[in-house]
């Protein structure tokens, strides 16, 4: 557990970076700080691990004051991730990752052997552990700067924008493998992020920071867009709220069976199992949904086949967050929204208003006052 | 042509002693600017100071400095430390700047990532800033050593021999063979000190040569 007990860093020249900040965050979880620039995150991210020394307060990880400690053994005990991985050009990938095992003392060969292993761990081939970092894409050097991070197995982590340097797919693919990193290894980790969205999908909970470094609210996410503590919050989580809450609403819908028919199938085939409007839904042999295809408008004689689908939907798990299942069925060519099981074969289909109908029963995410705040300052 | 094969066993020994009397300061002059250019990088204040000294001294006249030296070190007027001192003198004047550029050179995220991962701050000067200093300080190191070649040979004005004493005594004695000896000696010497630097700089960094990009 990290334990932030009113910490403020003033600079000589008087600008308060971080006022009376007051924070814990608890193991195994994710915890973000997220705010507009100039809101004290970054500050206060490094005063975790004493980049930068605090004006006063103090700062625990496990009961242990970091202030006590000698600087570079407690840094060697925290993986620390920034943007663009802050990779060291002159050594190797396997080499950057072994970094903090070499500094602790590891054999060389041992620590080499390791970092091969948290390559793949992180979704890299090994065989880029003798590039250098300049051979590697973004996302691949990002991805090196988590391994590397990882390299001592520490139980606390620190990241810093990690993943704001890559493009949208490759940051939604990783922020993805980071969670499912973090599913298996259960670390205690505080992030830092501009972005919003960021925040809400991977933080544990999320500390919203204003202009002069004090937690304007401090939720999980789901309260956070249900219940903004002030204009502020409100203003800084955009808009979509209520959409994006949906995101962390599993409840079930009601599903209906949906006839289908096997790519390679003929046409009149299909035509036969269509539906009223004429859609029909085409799957594989293991019954995963492929797209929808419209038989009325194909050449009689032709078969079902990939140029024939219409791809416009996206899919929902039968357990995936009711704002998956709403966009099935609104992005969907017959208004037939898609949902899979987890093997990834079809569950069934739903009517965006059946979502609507589950929506409308379900309480609003609880009221603010929960225990994880702190009382205002 | 024929006054070079005739004094081929003196021209050796001279070069020899050029390449004692520039490259042994170019090593000595690297050793005291890594830490002046480390201090200088750290401390704002002393960085301008460093620089502009370091360029001031540089503009003394190699002469006055070799008559200098017996002054300030209490040497005898014809010992060859005299040249050493002063070469040395001349080699920080021209490093100090490269070393402070070249430190200064390292990403900022870079040195950062090694602190907040536990580098003591000598561990990270030796493991990180300068290594990744190593291209701009070479380029400075070049400069230095074609600059200590040309200037040690006005050494033999105050008696200290190595190659300009071709040049002297071919002007004196108006013997075209023996001042062509002393020229192209400087140029080759500065060109192999040249080289032996770029060789060196290439087996440090064998990271830059390493290709771009990469599949996403």
């Amino acid at each position: 557990m990290i334990r932030l007990d009113g910490v403020t860093k003033q600079y000589p020249d008087g600008t308060v970076a971080v006022d009376d900040l007051s924070l814990t965050a608890p193991d195994r979880a994710i915890t973000v700080l997220v705010g507009p620039s100039g809101c004290g995150k970054t500050t206060t991210l490094r005063m975790i691990n004493r980049m930068i020394e605090p004006t006063s307060g103090s700062v625990t990880i496990d009961g242990q004051d970091v202030l006590a400690m000698d600087a570079a053994q407690l840094r060697r005990g925290i993986g620390y991730v920034i943007q663009h991985g802050g990779l060291f050009p002159h050594h190797t990938v396997e080499r950057n990752v072994a970094a903090v095992p070499l500094l602790l003392g590891t054999p060389k060969k041992q620590a080499i052997t390791r970092a091969r292993e948290l390559l793949e761990l992180v979704g890299l081939d090994p065989a880029l552990g003798r590039r250098y970092p300049s051979q590697l894409s973004g996302g691949q050097q990002q991805r090196v700067g988590v391994a590397r991070a990882l390299a001592a197995d520490p139980p606390v982590m620190l990241m810093d924008e990690p993943f704001s340097a890559v493009d949208p797919v490759v940051r939604e693919q990783l922020q993805d493998e980071f969670l499912r990193l973090q599913g298996e290894l259960g670390k205690t980790i505080v992030m830092v992020t501009h972005d919003i969205d960021e925040a809400i999908k991977l933080g544990d909970h999320v500390a919203v920071l204003q202009v002069g470094g004090r937690i304007a609210q401090l939720a999980r996410p789901a309260e956070l867009l249900a219940h903004p503590a002030d204009n502020f919050v409100a203003d800084f989580l955009g808009r979509d709220r209520g959409y994006r809450a949906l995101g962390f609403d599993s409840a079930r819908v009601p599903l209906h069976d949906e006839p289908t028919v096997s790519l390679g199938a003929t046409v009149s085939e299909a035509a036969a199992r269509a539906g009223s409007d004429g859609w029909v839904l085409v799957v594989d042999d293991r019954r995963h949904p492929q797209g929808w295809a419209r038989p009325a408008d194909l050449p009689g004689e032709g078969s079902i086949d990939e140029r024939a689908l219409a791809l416009g939907g996206t899919l929902a798990r039968v357990d995936g967050p009711l704002r998956l299942v709403l966009d099935a069925a609104l992005s969907s060519p017959s208004r037939r929204g898609v949902v899979i099981d987890g093997d990834g074969a079809l569950a069934g289909t739903c009517r965006a208003t059946e979502v609507l109908s589950v929506i409308e029963t379900r309480e609003r995410p609880s009221d603010p006052g929960d225990p994880i705040s702190h009382p205002a300052s | 042509m024929s006054w070079i094969l005739d004094h081929l066993d003196d021209i050796v020994s001279l070069t020899l002693r050029h390449t004692w009397l520039a490259g042994v300061p170019l090593v000595i002059g690297l050793l005291i600017s890594l830490p002046l250019g480390w201090l200088a990088n750290r401390h704002r204040r002393l960085r301008g100071a460093v620089i502009v000294g370091a360029g001031l001294l540089y503009t003394i006249p190699s002469l006055a400095l070799f008559v200098l030296m017996p002054l300030l070190l209490g040497t005898g007027i014809l010992d060859p430390i005299n040249v050493v001192v002063a070469m040395t003198i001349y080699t920080i004047a021209l490093l100090v700047r490269s070393v402070v550029d070249g430190l200064g050179s390292v990403p900022d995220e870079v040195a950062r990532s090694a602190t907040a991962m536990g580098y003591t701050p000598v561990r990270r000067f030796f493991g990180v800033d300068l290594p990744l200093a190593v291209p701009v300080i070479a380029a400075g190191l070049r400069v230095a050593a074609v600059s200590n070649v040309s200037i040690v040979s006005i050494a033999s004005l105050i008696g200290v021999n190595q190659l300009g004493d071709l040049l002297v005594d071919g002007y004196n004695r108006a013997i075209g063979g023996e001042l062509v000896a002393g020229i192209l000696g400087c140029v080759l010497l500065a060109l192999v000190l040249d080289l032996a630097i770029r060789l060196l700089e290439r087996a440090l960094t064998p990271w830059r040569r390493a290709g771009q990009g990469g599949a996403a």
